[in-house]
């Protein structure tokens, strides 16, 4: 008996360090890590440490999935802690063991420990670019408490513990995008990166409140946020209510999934490190989205028009973003918009009812875009060596007097400002960087969904399920998916192909193992990956998986029709793209070709369609003008100048000056203090004229008490 | 036999004359004088209305005060006596120094 139990709890009990075990690596980077940063191991040991702890999390997710399977996907829960207990709300802090839940453990915690020994390799040159070596250890605390915080957020066994994780990892993200709070994406001294930090934070505390919302909707017609009790409780209530609970978090989803019309804040949020670009805004938190609605299926089942609300702002946004796409320079810009395209194909996805291929493409998504931002970041890192190279070079030949007063000042101070995201800066780096080159393709061709790469399955699955129930939905998508394709070759050929247009690019160098290694195994995810959930018979795995926690799940086989559109659009968009930028390469100081074309279209996508100014102008503005106000007229002049000094001061003081003071203080209550005092002086000054010495006064003094007092007797 | 009220209207008469005497002269023995003549009016009120009431108590309470009056002479004719030698006077107004 107990040996059964034993073997049916499996490594469950390993659930809580999911958490803990990220949060004990923080905790050691914390404590340790100024001390660890005093040696010349220093560096590695706060890396090592923050992996291990990522690591750590993976390995309890590997086993927690093996024991779910072992048990046949049945859900498993691991009570944790009392939280909140109030009358009959009961939350815990639960961990929900499924293989909805799994799913998104395995992506956030492998994903996540790759980039982690990325970035050991990536920070320690970007500390050194900005000149601030002493900040490497803090952004391992920041990466670890944002894997702790998803795992919180995947594990959750109610809207509440998951809003925990939520906020958390909103947090983390406002965090490392301010990571270069001083400076500007050139690294200049300016607030730049704080600002998109805060317009994250802020623009996702407007999806917040959707989500807040609903959880308030939730708890008051069902009485309980814990999964299970919602979800039995949903059936039994109005279609509006169900319709008002999906839409609010729909809105808490554009926040945090970066969907129109919250989507502002992802691509500047590539402010941030790389490798928080790669991990943050592109693998993981930005599918939280996408994973609260798939957790949420039983209840978006119920309502069809919300599907297709939901699926409508999904598409929507994939084709918006893409278009903005064509339009960047920045490389990360480009990925950025990639990122808000496919989260849009992805909330189209469950949107449609397609959970499995929406989180299909959600995991396949995680590999090839974590790879395609880190890739990026090592051409970035290349620039960077080139243009430090260029720099020291001139410095030597020109002021070979003057190194001694100028040691020790970075590249930072050289005077023109080198932007290493600009794709116009590059050129021709396929030599200088052959295998970031060729991880860099393997990337692309999976993000433009080519056979056999795994972005074709994934994509492709969400457009056949479009295809049969939402022919709108697969335009817009197939079409998204043609500016994808197009995009990225234009990418591929700015990049890496023609002549380098910036002497850096020419000089620059290719990244060591720790940058290509974690690269090299994304680049493999990124090719098999599909196979995860073929579109065969006896395949589907994927999709078999996920039927334990969503119930019913429509297994589709491939369709030729649809994959073979899909694949000659994307063949003829890079073909295209090869046209117009890889026929005649780019030269340095020349027009984007496209401009010479689109002209003012062109321009709109450089300028996102000038969203932006439009929210400037229409929100932001207004907004400052009314805070303004408030603060100058009402609360300034109005509260404090006239009612608080005038009225309330005014009035007090008048009170207390005329009424207290002067009448009742000095009149009242002084007089009586003065006349008992009078009173006392008088009375003694008269009594003393008694006791005046003479025997005979006294005596008659006892003789007039005598006769009083007989007489009183007498006569009473 | 004599009605009682006379005894007390003598005894009274002869309070009063001790009572302005006390309070109208200025010398100490006249005062401790007219003191012994207000005790003496208070013993024959005494004995008149014992012999009124046929009781003896009356008697009893004058053998006391005669033996208080002795003791109090005594010492009031001391206290004289000092007086005088400090002040060469026994003026009671001369004695003032308790004046408040």
């Amino acid at each position: 008996m107990h040996l059964a139990e034993t073997a049916n709890t499996g490594f469950l009990f390993l659930a809580p360090w999911l958490v803990f075990a990220p949060a004990l690596g923080l905790l050691i980077n914390i404590i340790f890590g100024g001390w660890f940063m005093k040696h010349s191991w220093g560096e590695n040991a706060v890396g090592i440490v923050a992996s291990l702890a990522s690591g750590a999390a993976f390995v309890i997710s590997v086993l927690l999935t093996w024991s779910l399977a072992a048990n046949h996907g049945e859900v498993a829960r691991w009570y944790l802690a009392d939280w909140i207990h109030i009358g009959t709300l009961q939350i815990d802090w639960t961990f929900r063991i499924d293989s909805l839940s799994t799913t998104m453990m395995l992506v956030v915690s492998g994903v996540g420990t790759l980039i982690h020994i990325y970035a050991i390799g990536y920070m320690h040159e970007d500390v050194r670019f900005k000149n601030d070596v002493g900040r490497y250890s803090r952004f391992f605390v920041f990466l670890n408490l944002f894997i702790a915080m998803m795992m919180i957020l995947v594990s959750g066994d109610s809207y509440l513990m998951l809003f925990v994780g939520w906020e958390g990892v909103g947090l983390c993200s406002f965090l490392l995008i301010g990571f270069w709070y001083e400076l500007d994406t050139l690294g200049r001294p300016s607030w730049a990166n704080s600002n998109a930090a805060k317009k994250a934070f802020i623009v996702n505390r407007i999806g917040d409140f959707g989500f807040l919302i609903a959880a308030f909707i939730m708890f008051w017609n069902f009485r309980s946020l814990q999964f299970d009790q919602v979800f039995e409780a949903a059936e039994g209530v109005a279609p509006g209510v169900i319709l008002a609970i999906t839409l609010f978090m729909l809105v808490g989803v554009a926040g945090k999934s970066a969907q129109i019309p919250l989507y502002v804040w992802l691509p500047d949020a590539m402010a941030g490190p790389t490798p928080v670009s790669a991990l943050i805004h592109a693998a993981t938190m930005v599918t939280a989205g996408v994973y609260l609605i798939t957790r949420s299926a039983e209840l978006y089942t119920l309502v069809p028009q919300a599907q297709y609300i939901v699926a409508l702002t999904g598409a929507v946004t994939a084709l918006f973003a893409a278009t903005i796409a064509v339009g960047q320079y920045d490389i990360k810009k480009v990925l950025a918009y990639s990122t808000i395209s496919q989260l849009g194909f992805m909330v189209a996805a469950v949107g449609m009812g397609a959970f499995v291929a929406g989180m299909f493409h959600l995991v396949t998504h995680a590999f090839f875009k974590a790879l395609l931002f880190l890739s990026a970041g090592s051409v970035i890192l290349g620039l960077e060596r080139g243009h430090h190279h260029l720099a020291h070079a001139h410095h030597d030949e020109n002021s070979r007097g003057k190194r001694k007063e100028e040691r020790g000042e970075g590249t930072r101070e050289e005077g023109e400002h080198f932007d290493p995201n600009d794709m116009r800066n590059m050129g021709g780096m396929r030599k200088t960087m052959p295998v970031t080159f060729w991880l860099y393709m393997i990337g692309t061709l999976a993000l433009a969904g080519i056979v056999p790469f795994a972005g074709f399955w994934s994509k492709d699955e969400i457009l056949l399920d479009a295809s049969r129930h939402y022919p709108f939905i697969y335009w817009l998508l197939t079409i998204a998916a043609l500016f994808t394709a197009f995009y990225m070759g234009r990418q591929i050929w700015m990049v890496f192909f023609g002549e380098p247009r910036h002497e850096a690019a020419a000089h620059a160098e290719e990244s060591k193992p720790i940058i290509t290694v974690p690269l090299m195994v994304l680049a493999f995810l990124s090719l098999v990956g599909g196979a995860l959930n073929l579109p065969f018979e006896g395949f589907h795995n994927l999709g078999h998986w996920l039927e334990y926690t969503l119930h019913e799940v429509e297994t589709l086989p491939l369709d030729y029709g649809v994959a073979g559109i899909s694949t000659v659009l994307a063949l003829a968009a890079i073909l295209l793209a090869w046209l117009i930028y890889g026929r005649n390469p780019l030269r340095s100081g020349e027009t984007d070709p496209l401009k010479r074309r689109l002209g003012p279209i062109f321009t709109g996508a450089e300028n996102k369609w000038f969203v932006d100014e439009i929210y400037h102008a229409i929100i932001v503005t207004p907004f400052v003008k009314t805070s303004q106000f408030l603060a100058d007229v009402i609360d300034g002049r109005f509260w404090h100048d006239w009612f608080h000094e005038t009225v309330i001061a005014g009035t007090y003081n008048w009170i207390s000056n005329i009424g207290l003071d002067r009448y009742a203080d000095q009149r009242g209550i002084d007089a009586v203090a003065n006349g008992l005092g009078s009173l006392a002086q008088w009375l003694s000054a008269t009594l003393r004229k008694v006791q005046n010495g003479f025997v005979r006064s006294y005596a008659l003094s006892v003789l007039l008490g005598v006769v009083l007092i007989v007489g009183y007797l007498i006569l009473k | 036999m004599v009605p009682v009220n006379y005894y007390i209207v003598l005894s009274a008469i002869l309070f009063t004359i001790g009572v302005l005497g006390v309070l109208t002269h200025r010398n100490a023995l006249i005062i401790f004088m007219s003191v012994e003549l207000m005790l003496n009016a208070a013993n024959l009120a005494f004995v008149a209305f014992g012999s009124a009431i046929q009781s003896f108590s009356g008697q009893i309470f004058v053998f006391f005060v005669i033996a208080v009056a002795a003791a109090e002479v005594a010492v009031g004719l001391a206290l004289i006596v000092e007086i005088f030698k400090s002040k060469r006077s026994i003026d009671v107004d001369q004695i003032s120094s308790m004046k408040g």
